[in-house]
């Protein structure tokens, strides 16, 4: 599985991708989390940061951030 | 309600005699915490609410097929309602570009979005009341849409970097149907995350605006940037570009100075500086434009904010 974690590295990306490693390691679960902070390549997906995109598919954009329980719901549907 | 409960705290429960410095410096503190604590969470809530009916898809389409005037004046009005920082304003910035939203009416967005923001216009209110709040809005607004109208008039668009017309979404965000309680829980969470954000900057600003309050002869400010200096409003915006993002923590400050003598206009100039123009702020954006375009970008919103600096000055 491949999560990536969009932004240009505000304390509100920094702080998604800490949700997101936790969310990993309450479930368990190997994933290659990858920061993007190119804004090319933000672009692709997403039009307000902080974005969380699990198998090139744009789960949250935006604030407030999504709480770890959220995040642990979609890596569980995308795990299947 | 709230002088009362810092006159109780003051004299009553710390003991401290009316008319020392000690005794003004902390009535002005207690008073103004737990007033800005409130209008913050009060109108945080409210702001986040309306937010929930402007996700950026929908702000997109609304600046879409617009002319260029109209464009302007309501990308900056819905500039008021975002909560953008230029840092996450860029990729909806690309968005627009992308969908053929004007180049002068999405820099009327990126002007606005973080000149006339909920905490500054909170902040204002609370401490220098509606007149000075209403002057901001008008004044920030007037600014957003005339630079954004000028690069519009320009024609700048070369100067947008290359791959910023070409970046091609690869799924199009399905914008969320939300119930009524989805948007009061996001609505409580905003509240919570700005909280979280500002509240010691809020504290240390009032902090230092008590001290100024109780402390600081009137005749000091007056004599280095009353109005009679007439550099006053250029250093003001000078000075307001390193401080980035702490609206909060300023705001306080500038109130305290303002009893002192400061002229109005010369504070208003220093915190839309603040607010609008920084030093961070101009690397970030220079990863989307081109280095002619980001110094007409600085140049127009500066001009406008020392000629609202000095037109206030004037007048009052």
């Amino acid at each position: 599985m491949e999560i990536k974690v969009l932004g240009p590295g505000c304390s509100n990306c920094q702080d998604m991708e800490r949700r997101v490693k936790k969310a990993l390691e309450e479930l368990n679960i190997q994933a290659n989390v990858v920061k993007v902070t190119d804004y090319a390549e933000m672009g692709k997906y997403i039009m307000a940061t902080p974005g969380l995109v699990i198998n090139e598919k744009v789960k949250h954009s935006g604030k407030p951030l999504p709480n770890v329980a959220q995040i642990k719901e979609w890596i569980k549907e995308e795990n299947k | 309600m709230f002088q009362y409960i810092a006159d109780v705290i003051t004299y009553d429960i710390l003991r401290l005699s009316r008319g020392t410095n000690i005794a003004s410096s902390m009535n002005f503190f207690l008073y103004d915490v737990p007033k800005i604590y409130f209008l913050l969470a009060v109108i945080v809530f409210v702001v986040a609410i309306i937010r929930t009916f402007l996700p950026p898809e929908k702000i997109r389409a609304l600046l879409s097929h617009k002319h260029e005037f109209t464009g302007n004046i309501l990308a900056a009005c819905l500039g008021i309602f975002t909560p953008f920082c230029t840092c996450s304003a860029i990729p909806l910035f690309m968005g627009m570009l992308q969908s053929g939203v004007p180049l002068g009416v999405t820099m009327s967005f990126l002007v606005a979005s973080p000149t006339i923001n909920e905490v500054a216009i909170i902040l204002l209110w609370g401490l220098f009341g509606g007149r000075v709040a209403i002057i901001y809005i008008v004044s920030g607004l007037v600014i957003a849409i005339s630079s954004g109208f000028i690069i519009g008039r320009l024609k700048m668009e070369r100067y947008v970097e290359d791959f910023v017309f070409n970046v091609k979404p690869i799924n199009e965000g399905s914008v969320e149907n939300l119930t009524l309680k989805d948007r009061i829980l996001y609505a409580m969470e905003y509240v919570r995350e700005i909280f979280s954000q500002v509240w010691l900057y809020v504290m240390i600003g009032v902090g230092i605006g008590a001290f100024i309050h109780g402390y600081v002869p009137v005749e000091f400010v007056t004599k280095y940037a009353g109005n009679s200096n007439p550099f006053a409003v250029i250093i003001a915006v000078i000075l307001g570009v390193p401080l980035y993002s702490n609206a909060a923590g300023t705001i306080p400050i500038v109130q305290a100075l303002m009893e002192k003598g400061l002229a109005l206009g010369t504070t208003l100039a220093f915190m839309m500086a603040v607010t609008s123009l920084s030093f961070p702020e101009f690397i970030i954006l220079r990863k989307v434009l081109k280095p002619r375009l980001l110094l007409t970008f600085f140049g127009t919103v500066a001009i406008g904010i020392i000629a609202i600096g000095y037109l206030f000055n004037l007048v009052f």
